[in-house]
């Protein structure tokens, strides 16, 4: 088939006039003015810009978390001597770390042994809540269900427990996850090795089902949305009460592939699932480890789950003497 | 049941890509085709050697079953069968099966005048294995480098590798697939929840029009992508996941033999740090 029916690019832009979008109720804030069009955008998507609803809950979300931005990136400043362009080179190793141990789980310690770590995922938390509430709110303004508040609730569930309420179990805020790209990754790595593979948690296997999971959803819905663009497929809400032939023809493809097939409502209840069952999943498997389960290969042992290998299949060559 | 009531006037002839018109049938709701039937002469054969090799190894429980690759010492040669043949043939028989499915949903396609882009996605799934199972071991020599077939095993192996490396975390092209992975799926709660949000509104509203999707959107954010972009964004996310996946693997070992913490070392070299 050509390749301009697969709709990949827009290849003709329509421009109309600015549009501000369905009328807010009364009461809310006015939203910014029109931020203009994109040319470049509209090749993949809708080219306007804006406008952009501000509000009591954006502005202090913008103001917490751009306190707790800044104690994160002067603590790192502060750790190369304030030189800037240090700050540039090592940037991806520069930390900001949780508390020391001895602290436990103390809310006031020196400034420099947690205290910054404490107050930036304070000031980080509080800015995520106020992003939560303008999500709703925002919703709710329009009538729409609040789906994306739920959803958005199930990654701060992981959030939480990484940084509070694993550490809280633990009596120690040292345990949680510091503030950095290499520290975190390291933290990670740390982590598994500690409590035996993060592997033979069923949790975070099932945590890592859901991510593949969704990505696979993701490329199976996208790709048929796409390639029913020519009969208008991406009506999806439409499609959803008053079935067309985009649908049928998108819920035959998967029938007659792999024998069932979903609706343009249901792909969007398996789609939502998955994605908020990953940190879900994610955040038990975090949370029970180092609290019920010390070594996660050892407790697969017990069990009986840990993959059948020969004996020895090649011998150590310092054990048989020969590699000296 | 196995025709729904609009289905008839979809069920006609034509759009096969190989065999005319002689497999051109569906028995209850799959449609077969010719390469639904090397789909399921692959997979038969595939699974019934999995299922040989199982039982010559220690164990049925479904958690432990390991099927290896050839021991590093048979090189690219072929490999008795206990000693890693089934798991070459095993591998024949999935890059048959799933070519042979890629094939079958492109004539589906065809059928149903739709697009190109599910066989193509999923070609790009069969791709990453491909350069698991096939393109490193050659590219290093040697089939005992591919992943065994396992559940946990397969794990072990992907704890294994990545600490041959000493931390994989460090591969640039790892940072780029895991972040690839989060961010589709968060895309995918969006979108979900988006779609869902305006089919199921506050009580008492009637389901709420695209126009009220995108103010959502650019209320929120302060831009929307539009119905027909997100589609293009989550495939093009989903895609650019598996293809990073793919370049992190086939990099580690072909061109790269040590530790990624060592690879960032050129960033701390070049010149414009000089004297500090």
């Amino acid at each position: 088939m050509a390749l301009e029916y697969q709709y990949l690019f827009t290849r003709i832009q329509v421009r109309g006039p600015h549009y501000q979008g369905v009328p807010l109720p009364a009461g809310d804030d006015t939203r910014t003015s029109d931020g203009g069009f994109s040319h470049l955008l509209g090749k993949i998507g809708d080219a306007q810009i804006g406008p952009f609803y501000l509000g009591t809950y954006g502005v202090l979300a913008l103001f917490f978390g751009f306190i707790a931005f800044e104690i994160i990136g002067l603590n790192m400043l502060a750790s190369v001597n304030w030189n800037p362009l240090l700050f540039v080179r090592d940037l991806f190793w520069l930390s900001l770390d949780p508390p020391l141990p001895q602290h436990g789980l103390k809310i006031f310690m020196p400034l420099a042994e947690g205290g910054w770590w404490l107050l930036a995922g304070f000031f980080l938390t509080l800015s995520l809540a106020m992003w939560w509430a303008r999500s709703y709110s925002r919703a709710r303004a329009l009538g729409l269900g609040t789906h994306t508040s739920w959803a958005f609730a199930a990654a701060l569930w992981l959030y939480l427990v990484l940084g509070f309420i694993r550490p809280i179990f633990m009596g120690q805020w040292s345990e949680a996850v510091p503030f950095g790209i290499f520290s975190h990754l390291d933290w990670t790595a740390a982590f598994s090795i500690r409590y035996g593979n993060l592997f033979y948690n069923p949790f975070h296997a099932l945590s890592i089902v859901f991510l593949y999971g969704s990505v696979l959803l993701f490329a199976m819905h996208g790709a048929t949305i796409l390639a029913v663009g020519r009969f208008g497929g991406e009506r999806e809400v439409e499609q959803a009460y008053d079935r067309g032939t985009a649908m049928e023809r998108a819920g035959l493809f998967w029938r007659w592939t792999m024998g069932f097939n979903a609706t343009s409502e249901s792909i969007h209840r398996w789609a939502w699932w998955f994605a908020v069952l990953t940190p879900i999943t994610g955040g038990i498997g975090i949370l029970v480890t180092g609290t019920l389960v010390d070594n996660w290969y050892l407790w697969a042992m017990d069990r009986g789950f840990v993959a059948a290998y020969p004996p020895i299949a090649t011998p150590d060559p310092y054990l048989t003497g020969a590699g000296r | 049941m196995a025709v729904l009531n609009f289905e008839k006037k979809y069920r006609v002839r034509g759009g096969t890509l190989f065999g005319g018109n002689l497999f051109d049938f569906w028995i209850g709701p799959f449609y077969i085709g010719f390469f639904g039937v090397t789909t399921f002469f692959f997979t038969i054969v595939g699974t019934a050697l999995i299922l040989i090799a199982a039982a010559h190894g220690p164990t049925f429980n479904v958690w432990r079953i390991n099927i290896a690759p050839p021991d590093l010492d048979y090189g690219l040669r072929l490999a008795p069968m206990r000693d890693g043949g089934f798991w070459q043939l095993i591998t024949i028989c999935a890059l048959g099966a799933f070519g042979s499915w890629a094939l079958r949903q492109a004539e589906i396609a065809r059928k149903l005048g739709m697009g190109m882009h599910i066989p193509w996605a999923y070609g790009t799934a069969v791709f990453a294995f491909f350069t698991l199972n096939v393109i490193r071991p050659v590219l290093m020599g040697a089939w005992g480098h591919a992943f065994p077939y396992g559940i946990f095993s397969h794990l072990d192996w992907v704890s294994n590798v990545g600490y041959q490396y000493l931390h994989f975390h460090y591969n640039p092209a790892h940072m780029i697939a895991v972040s690839l992975f989060f961010g589709t799926t968060l895309a995918l709660s969006l979108h979900a929840s988006l779609v869902l949000a305006a089919i199921n509104p506050k009580k008492g509203l009637p389901v709420a029009s695209p126009e009220a999707e995108n103010t959502f959107y650019r209320d929120f954010i302060g831009y929307s992508v539009g119905t027909l972009g997100i589609h293009r964004v989550g495939l093009f996310m989903a895609l650019a996941a598996v293809i990073w996946s793919a370049i992190c693997i086939v990099i580690s070992g072909p061109f790269w033999t040590r530790g990624w913490p060592e690879w960032w070392s050129w960033w701390l070299q070049i010149p414009i740090w000089r004297g500090l």
